[in-house]
């Protein structure tokens, strides 16, 4: 056999993975692997402007794909700026892997040019981090760094590669074994049949009960199993920022999105219910609101790869660890051979209970926002998902167009809507897009943004250019940091410290333009749907959309802080 | 909120404690003594913390130690019957009738003076932390001039063992 070099093996191993996209930015750490990149022929590497980007479309990459995604990055600079996106896809538990050059082995630990401790600095925002100490354990590395991103509860790891390591002139031979194992590492797959049994019991027994989705229902066959079990039974359905797409969204039996900004209606019904199955789902803060006030009527069994998710907040009454698919299948085997269903008529109140519940304050049956001045932000998104007839793959960025993205955009499919949840970064939209256009390059892909996130990662237009990543970008323009402001009404009497831009605002479509795209300013409600058509029949161009809206719009329904999921402001003078 | 005595088996790989360290400042959790050394297999580290904590955070502490990629296994030590040992050396002023009254309390605690100057004894004592305070306590305070304690080291009493 034929011996490698350091950066050879680096990316045979990489090859063998199966990886065929890399996010990067080459750096002198870097360089021997970049030019083993230029040497091979099989992967694609992307050069982004910025490698916070390079993370986020790798991390939307994977998210629409469910594979891992793979960035490259020099050490020092390179490192830092990838770690706000190593941290938001470590928050969503998003597949990664990242290759950082570090300065060679022998100055470690100098201050040496571009030196950065990138296994300390990265230590608390990755599943697991490898240094590379003997370049012919790169294959091994690589190996055991995507199996770990990929299993169990999956996350970021990096790999620190000192230059040394990747030397050209010194050769080893390659060699890596199909499977590895990790003895510290047994994710538990299957849940344990009395816990399993015990929670089909509970569930067949209720009366209220409610399914809680989160983001851990997409993984594998997790949507369809879902989806079967959810009609089997007949109960309502609800689903965190990160499920939003494991069960369909139009579906009658879909009561929306729950917590801080979900639905009247699956927030009242997680409150009143008696059993909540949470599948894949941490209860989170932005869910659960004041923990003492959660669900006081429910009994609530939690289905997670992850044990550390269970209890963390909520205590569960009973806990099943395993993967949501393999527990789903489990449940769904035990209802189907018992041949029994839940109470028909307990359930037909519950269901007339929330369909009245739907009724009074629902998102979907009735026009909740004012439609006779400017714009409205919630229109627009309706008037995208018209548009694009609810197909697009979705991607956003942070702030209150992000919550009407995810209100409004109702997805059928998983792994259609990319956001960052947990971490909450704005500058994720434009990246995200990119990575999720890579994935496949026929998609229709929209970002909703905003004027105030679309400036943080901006310089990727240049990107779309190189690569022509025909992204359509639907910038609701509020002309202020409006989720912030939100809060400064409501909880500040409307003291708007450091949220305006005191007409500093680009024109974003002269912007667009330099950097060769499409831009379209649309301020007009009767030009929006035509503009929008017109914006999406550019099907090979990127397209700048930059739309007034009303600046003053809030965010409704929003949990009112510190009290139950239940307690909501509705609008701005209504409350529950 | 109670002592809580936890056991870890992990890899011995660089990087390894820094991991288990910087979960307790990450997740907010003290750590009160640490103590880490390799076992009989070089190739694994067995490491004794102790925290304080009510039942719900050291569930959460041992299945955030579980998670931990080079963590083998964790036990709460403190949930069943155990051992813990701890090696204290302390540096004592001895000078005059002192020097008959340490040795005394010295051998009282079962420890052993294990370096002497003419003015100085450096006492060892193993036992558990109780017993370590309870001799710093036993001698005049004015006489300690220096105290290192190893941390508590503990295992399971009876058939039970932490291994692969
Ligand atoms: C990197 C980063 N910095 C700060 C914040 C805090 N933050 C959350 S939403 C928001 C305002 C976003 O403004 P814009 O993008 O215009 O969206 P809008 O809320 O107006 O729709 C800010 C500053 C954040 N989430 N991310
Ligand atoms: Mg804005």
């Amino acid at each position: 056999m034929e011996n490698l070099s350091g950066g050879d093996l680096l990316t045979r191993a990489l090859t063998d993975v199966g990886v065929e996209l890399i996010f990067g930015y080459p750096g002198g750490a870097a360089l021997h692997i970049y030019d083993a990149l230029f040497r091979q022929n099989k992967i694609k590497h992307i050069l982004v402007r910025h490698e916070q980007a390079a993370a986020h479309a790798a991390d939307a990459y994977a998210r629409v794909t469910g594979r891992v995604g793979t960035v490259l990055v020099t050490s020092g600079p390179g490192a830092t700026n990838a770690i706000t996106g190593i941290a938001t896809a470590y928050m969503d538990s998003i597949p990664m892997v990242i290759i950082s050059g570090q300065v060679p082995s022998a100055r470690i630990g100098e201050d040496a040019f571009q030196e950065t401790d990138m296994m300390g600095v990265s230590r608390p925002v990755v599943k697991h981090s490898f240094m590379v100490q003997d370049p012919s354990e790169i294959p091994i590395i690589v190996k055991k760094a995507y199996y770990l991103a990929s299993s169990g509860r999956p996350g970021p790891v990096v790999i620190d590669i000192p230059k040394d390591m990747t030397d050209p002139n010194q050769f080893f031979e390659y060699r890596c074994p199909n499977t590895v194992s990790i003895r510290s590492y047994t994710p538990t797959v299957k849940g344990h049949g009395g816990q399993i049994k015990k929670a089909v019991r509970a569930v067949m027994a209720a009366k209220k009960p409610i399914v809680y989705i989160g983001g851990g229902s997409l993984a594998g066959q997790g949507p369809e199993l879902l989806t079967r079990l959810v009609k089997k039974l007949g109960v309502p359905v609800t689903s965190t920022l990160m499920g939003l797409g494991a069960y369909p969204g139009t579906d009658e039996q879909f009561v929306g999105m729950l917590g801080m900004h979900g639905t009247y209606e699956s927030n009242t019904a997680m409150h009143n219910s008696d059993v909540i199955l949470a599948v894949g789902a941490r209860f989170d803060d932005r869910v659960t609101n004041k923990i003492e006030k959660f669900c006081p009527d429910a009994t609530v069994i939690h289905i997670d790869i992850d044990p550390t998710s269970i209890s963390k907040t909520i205590a569960a009454h009973i806990p099943i660890v395993g993967s949501v698919e393999s527990v789903l299948r489990d449940m769904l085997k035990m209802i189907e051979t018992s041949g029994k269903s839940l109470d028909t008529s307990a359930l037909n109140s519950w269901w007339q209970q929330i369909n009245e519940w739907r009724d009074k304050h629902g998102l979907y049956t009735q026009n909740r926002f004012d439609t006779s001045g400017m714009i409205m932000p919630q229109e627009v998104v309706q008037a995208v998902y018209e548009v694009t007839h609810g197909d697009a793959v979705v991607t956003t960025d942070v702030g209150q167009h992000q919550m009407f993205a995810a209100q409004y955009y109702r997805f059928d499919k998983p792994r259609r809507w990319v956001t960052s949840g947990g971490l909450g970064t704005m500058g994720f939209g434009i990246p995200a897009a990119m990575g999720a256009q890579l994935a496949n390059m026929d998609e229709t892909v929209a970002c909703f943004t905003g004027e105030g996130s679309v400036q943080m990662c901006i310089q990727e237009l240049s990107t779309c250019t190189q690569y022509n990543l025909p992204i359509k970008i639907i910038n609701i323009n509020n002309q202020a940091l409006g989720m912030v402001k939100q809060w400064q009404d409501m909880n500040y009497d409307s003291r708007y410290s450091e949220i305006l831009y005191e007409d500093s605002l680009p024109d974003f479509v002269k912007l667009a333009e330099a950097y060769g795209h499409v831009g379209m300013k649309v301020t007009k409600r009767e030009e929006l749907k035509d503009k929008l058509k017109e914006c999406f029949a550019m099907k090979d161009r990127v397209v700048f959309m930059d739309i007034y809206v009303d600046p003053h719009e809030h965010v409704y329904p929003m949990q009112v802080p510190l009290q139950s999921v239940g307690d909501m402001f509705i609008s701005r003078t209504e409350r529950t | 909120m109670t002592k809580r005595i936890i056991s870890i088996l992990m890899e011995n790989s660089p990087g390894a404690l820094s991991r288990v360290v910087g979960l307790f400042s990450q997740r907010g959790y003290n750590i009160e003594s640490l103590s880490v050394a390799p076992t009989e297999d070089v190739s694994m580290s067995r490491l004794t913390l102790t925290t304080l904590g009510d039942d719900e955070k050291t569930e959460q502490i041992t299945k955030q130690l579980n998670k931990l990629i080079d963590v083998i296994k964790v036990i709460e030590l403190s949930n069943s019957v155990f051992i813990e040992r701890e090696l204290m050396m302390i540096k004592l002023k001895a000078t005059g009738s002192a020097r008959e009254e340490i040795k005394h309390c010295v051998d009282i605690f079962r420890g052993q003076i294990v370096d002497v100057t003419p003015t100085i004894y450096t006492v060892q004592l193993v036992g558990d932390s109780d017993k370590l305070t309870a001799f710093i306590h036993a001698v005049d305070e004015t006489a300690v001039l220096e105290v290192v304690r190893t941390g508590i080291s503990g295992l399971s009493r009876g058939e039970k063992v932490l291994s692969l």
